[in-house]
């Protein structure tokens, strides 16, 4: 599995073509890229808020150090 | 009272007038020289050490502390000479309880029977409250409280360390707090006993287990006795905390619970699900600014667009049918089919660049409705609201409708020209 763009870096990412968008001075082309980007990235955050679901681990002592377990909660 | 004197003169003799006059009266001075040696000479009296609460502390010049020991029933005078106040190692003030250890003696100006105060140690609320003040005033010095020290708190944290007791409704509330606000964040619990002797050896390491594995650690307990939340004052700990590498967050007991971790960590959250929401961002503002960025974006597009556009549409409105037609009432049939041929070049120039519009319309379209007409399009209709989309359905003469962004033209038809 694939470390998942944390958060912040998309959202700092898509706050970055917003702020490249309102420069205005981007030829159309190029625009419209960072546009699409953009989409892509608001996408993105708002589906990694509406699927997170809080991982809560519980850090263990194990033979090879410490070891990170589930841990429930009703 | 049998008191005995030896008279210089040899044996006492009673005589008539001395028994009118009774004994020889003792000095006041002679009183209290025998009450102190009395008081002095009995070994009961010495080195007691004595249970009680402070009262009335008055510090004199020379270095003399004066105050009041008492319990429910009594109270002794007491006072520490400058070398033994000198060496208290707490404050001492009214009110705390402490034990003592002095020899009683008579305080002959006074007459008043008085503890001389040896050592001086606060025991139980005193002795916490003492420690505390040691503890607090030592890493005080050594700026270890200083605001400058003080890390601010990730705003998005991936990792957020707790170090609390499995046990408990601390971890609960804490997790309940957090999957309502950031769910985005992962949570490492990392057990550690929060009261008793060996809890503050157990917060240590679990804060070390954490380093390297998380964004910003939460220390917290529930609330308790004084005694139960000990263990957060500890020098130790404090030290720990302050050289952590991410930010701390002490989160201990109630609002109204004060530790030596609140002063030494980065932030003091007054309950653990107080932390919980310090540090962590609420989901709705952040979809809240997720929707203004992405309005922001489609807001500068449009604005690239529209430039673009009216440039176009410039060119355009020149060569419009009404702009035709009055050019054509001025110059006649051969400028008619020259404004013509001006517009066909125009709507190629239009077409050549359609496909470009098109796609941007598209991606406009699902979040702009009227970005359609704003961005100089037009819809024609018949005066009864059905829309024309063909040439061939329109007659000359016929009257239409032609709607814009900001309110509609009645026109009528100067001629036609289908292109198969």
């Amino acid at each position: 599995m694939t470390d998942p763009v944390p958060f912040e870096d998309a959202l700092a990412a898509l706050e970055a073509k917003v702020e490249e968008l309102s420069r205005g001075d981007v030829p159309l082309e190029r625009a419209l890229a960072v546009f699409e980007e953009g989409l892509a990235l608001y996408r993105q955050c708002h589906g990694m808020l509406a699927q997170a679901e809080q991982r809560v681990t519980k850090l263990v002592a194990a033979t090879d150090g410490l070891r990170e377990e589930p841990l429930a909660l009703e | 009272v049998a008191l005995s004197f030896e008279e210089p003169m040899g044996t006492l003799t009673l005589h008539a007038d001395e028994r009118v006059q009774g004994p020889r009266a003792l000095t006041v001075s002679e009183l209290a020289r025998l009450l102190r040696d009395t008081v002095r000479s009995n070994p009961l009296l010495t080195r007691v050490l004595v249970r009680g609460e402070t009262s009335n502390v008055q510090r004199v010049s020379g270095g003399i502390v004066f105050f009041t020991l008492k319990d429910e029933a009594a109270q002794i005078p007491c006072v520490l000479f400058r070398n033994a106040a000198e060496s208290l190692a707490f404050d001492l003030e009214d009110g705390m309880a402490v034990l003592a250890t002095g020899d009683v003696d008579l305080y002959a100006r006074k007459g008043e029977v008085q503890l001389v105060v040896y050592t001086l140690a606060p025991e139980g609320v005193g002795l916490f409250w003492a420690t505390f003040q040691a503890t607090r005033k030592k890493l005080d010095a050594e700026g270890l409280f200083a605001a400058a020290r003080k890390r601010p708190l990730p705003t998005y944290p991936e990792h957020i360390g707790l170090v609390t007791s499995e046990r408990g409704a601390v971890l609960h509330d804490f997790v309940t707090v957090l999957r309502r606000r950031f769910p985005l964040a992962a949570v490492v619990v990392s057990p550690a006993l929060v009261q008793g002797p060996e809890a503050p050896a157990t917060l240590r390491q679990a804060l070390a287990a954490l380093a390297g594995r998380v964004d910003v650690v939460i220390l917290a307990r529930g609330g308790g006795s004084l005694e139960d939340l000990w263990c957060f004052n500890d020098e130790g700990l404090a030290r720990s905390i302050a050289a952590y590498p991410v930010p701390v967050i002490s989160a201990v007991g109630h609002e109204t619970d004060v530790t030596i971790a609140d002063f030494v960590a980065d932030v003091r959250a007054p309950t653990p699900s107080a932390a919980a929401e310090l540090v962590s961002p609420d989901a709705a503002d952040l979809r809240d600014h997720l929707r203004s960025l992405v309005q922001a974006c489609l807001a500068g597009i449009r604005d690239m667009l529209h430039e673009r556009e009216r440039s176009l549409a410039g060119a355009g409105g020149r060569l419009s049918p009404s702009g035709l037609r009055s050019e054509v009432a001025d110059s006649g049939e051969q400028l008619r089919k020259l404004g013509h041929g001006l517009r066909d070049a125009a709507v190629r120039t239009l077409a050549a660049r359609s496909e470009r519009l098109d796609s941007l319309a598209d991606r406009l379209d699902a979040v702009s409705p009227l970005g359609t007409l704003r961005r100089g399009y037009a819809i024609v209709e018949r005066d009864d609201g059905r829309v024309v989309t063909l040439a061939r359905n329109v007659r000359t003469a016929d009257p239409l409708i032609v709607r814009l962004q900001d309110g509609r033209l009645h026109v009528h038809v100067d001629s036609k020209q289908e292109v198969p």
